[in-house]
């Protein structure tokens, strides 16, 4: 099986400290991987080095057989990888739908002055963008308040919008952060059935969470990571039943 | 009774001009965060500019069209300049800006002198109103209406939109942001130079012309916290109208500073009564 994500070595100091040291990772086509362990861990780093948010000391990333380390994230997000939550919240002073049809803005538009030059069949892009928009809001049952604005949705339905603002955008990689923390226990089980779904249409997704049930639940794959460095991978199984990986939970209370 | 009728038209063609600068200020603000002050010479540059295009005989319209275009390229060589290095805070590029606007007059001066200039408008009266002034009035409406459609309706004005919200979630999602910065100083250019170019037929044009038309393009633009398009039309239609008033029945000597107290209280009535909304 190919990877379409691959990290190597990713290595990145904040002045002496190592917030992450020599992390390796693969996340494969159509896998749902999940990345746990406890806070500082470097969870949130290892994110956002992917994204594009946070530059690396050292190490690769390499994306579809191609190093993306050093591009910007607006060109990251361009190549298919999407980004929800945490480091994209949904945009106030929008409503819904123009939230879901910005996402589309990373696959219609190469630049401002194409995106100019098109301002003449802007109408038929338009009605391209507002049909996908619709499409994605559909999927998270968000298409009745696609009027409302972004901001007044509570937390939970803030989260789907996020998520259908991703998928507007086409994308083959999704990040989620911590897709469940905050959210009730109907609008977690929504969440987990809508992130299924995508894998069951193979997409491939690298999601960071608290929630070991949730992660339970949904990944093929789990990357454990303590102090910045990777303790373990595997089956959620695999890792569950791993000394280090016990230890390194259990080792606070113990 | 016909004297307040003309004053009250002056009024509202330069405020036009004003509300034109000022939307330029709002949407460079808005995308970017900086306050551009070389905003005045966009307009300046602009109207001088077809003064020259016309000496060398081209046609009304052409001349004018060119000069814009012109201002919208200044427009992008300032957000070049002002924020083309990554980092480089929206208050240094204020201050970028304000030395822009400076350099702009040893250009402005080298190439056209210190003397006032103007160029004919459109001729004639309509019932009997100066048709320059209904032009201004109609291009005026028409642009700022184009503008608004821009960033309701298209791809790049949500794109635009998003950038003004929240820059970090909109690169994030596939905005390049950099780029819309400097989309939104050649809009900004664009709206500048509109402004010098409509005005300058009914009010002649010096170098420093400028602090005039960002004075009371900013304060315009401030009637709307620097990002609402439609209060900034009508703060400039009203510090038009209120010096158009004041110059009319006082002396022209007051006029600006009329306008800016009366603005100044405004923003002082609207402060107290947001303090108690949220209070």
């Amino acid at each position: 099986m190919t990877a379409l994500l691959e990290v190597r070595g990713l290595t990145r100091r904040f002045g002496g400290i190592h917030a992450l040291r020599d992390v390796g990772l693969d996340v494969r086509e159509g896998e749902t991987h999940a990345v746990i362990g406890p806070n500082g861990a470097g969870k949130s780093t290892l994110f956002k080095l992917i994204g594009g948010q946070l530059a690396a000391t050292a190490g690769t990333i390499t994306y579809a057989g191609r190093r993306i380390d050093h591009l910007a994230p607006h060109r990251r997000a361009r190549r298919g990888i999407a980004i929800a939550f945490q480091d994209a919240p949904v945009f106030h002073g929008m409503t819904v739908a123009e939230n879901a049809m910005v996402g589309a803005h990373a696959v219609t538009s190469a630049g401002p002055l194409s995106a100019v030059l098109r301002l003449p069949r802007h109408r038929r892009d338009e009605q391209v963008i507002r049909t996908a928009a619709a499409h994605a809001l559909r999927r998270v049952a968000l298409h009745e308040l696609a009027d409302q604005s972004a901001e007044s949705l509570p937390l939970g339905r803030q989260r789907a919008l996020q998520v259908a603002r991703a998928l507007c955008g086409r994308p083959r990689l999704l990040l989620l952060d911590e897709p469940a923390s905050g959210l009730r226990g109907p609008e977690r089980t929504a969440l987990a059935a809508l992130i299924e779904d995508l894998r069951g249409e193979g997409m491939s997704i690298l999601l960071v969470e608290h929630d070991v049930a949730f992660v339970a639940r949904l990944a093929d794959r789990v990357t454990v990571l303590d102090l910045g460095a990777v303790l373990a991978t595997g089956t959620y199984q695999q890792i569950r039943s791993d000394p280090a990986v016990i230890a390194a939970y259990l080792g606070g209370h113990a | 009774m016909a004297a307040l009728v003309q004053y009250l038209i002056t009024g509202i063609g330069v405020g036009c001009a004003y509300a034109l600068l000022g939307s330029g200020l709002v949407v460079i603000y808005r995308v970017t965060r900086v306050v551009n002050f070389a905003q005045g010479s966009f307009a300046v540059l602009a109207a001088l500019t077809v003064t020259t295009l016309l000496a060398a005989g081209l046609p009304h319209g052409l001349a004018e069209v060119s000069a814009v275009l012109l201002a919208a390229a200044i427009g992008l060589l300032t957000g070049l300049v002002a924020t083309g290095r990554p980092g480089t805070t929206p208050q240094s590029a204020l201050i970028v800006t304000l030395g822009l606007g400076v350099f702009a007059y040893a250009v402005e001066i080298l190439f056209w002198g210190d003397q006032p200039r103007s160029f004919p408008g459109l001729p004639g009266t309509v019932a009997g109103v100066q048709s320059h002034y209904l032009l201004i009035a109609a291009v005026t409406a028409v642009v700022l209406a184009a503008t608004a459609l821009l960033f309701a309706r298209t791809d790049l004005g949500r794109a635009l939109t998003a950038t003004a919200e929240d820059p970090y979630a909109a690169r994030a999602v596939g905005i390049d942001v950099r780029r819309m910065g400097l989309l939104a100083f050649v809009v900004g250019g664009a709206l500048g130079g509109l402004a010098g170019v409509l005005i300058t037929p009914v009010q002649q044009v010096t170098f420093d012309s400028d602090v005039a038309l960002v004075v009371n393009g900013f304060s315009a633009a401030i009637l709307g916290n620097l990002t609402r398009p439609g209060l900034t039309l009508a703060g400039g239609l009203l510090l038009g109208v209120v010096q158009a008033l004041v110059g009319g029945y006082g002396s022209t000597s007051y006029q600006t500073e009329v306008a800016l107290v009366l603005m100044l209280a405004v923003l002082i009535v609207r402060a107290g009564s947001t303090r108690a909304e949220t209070a």
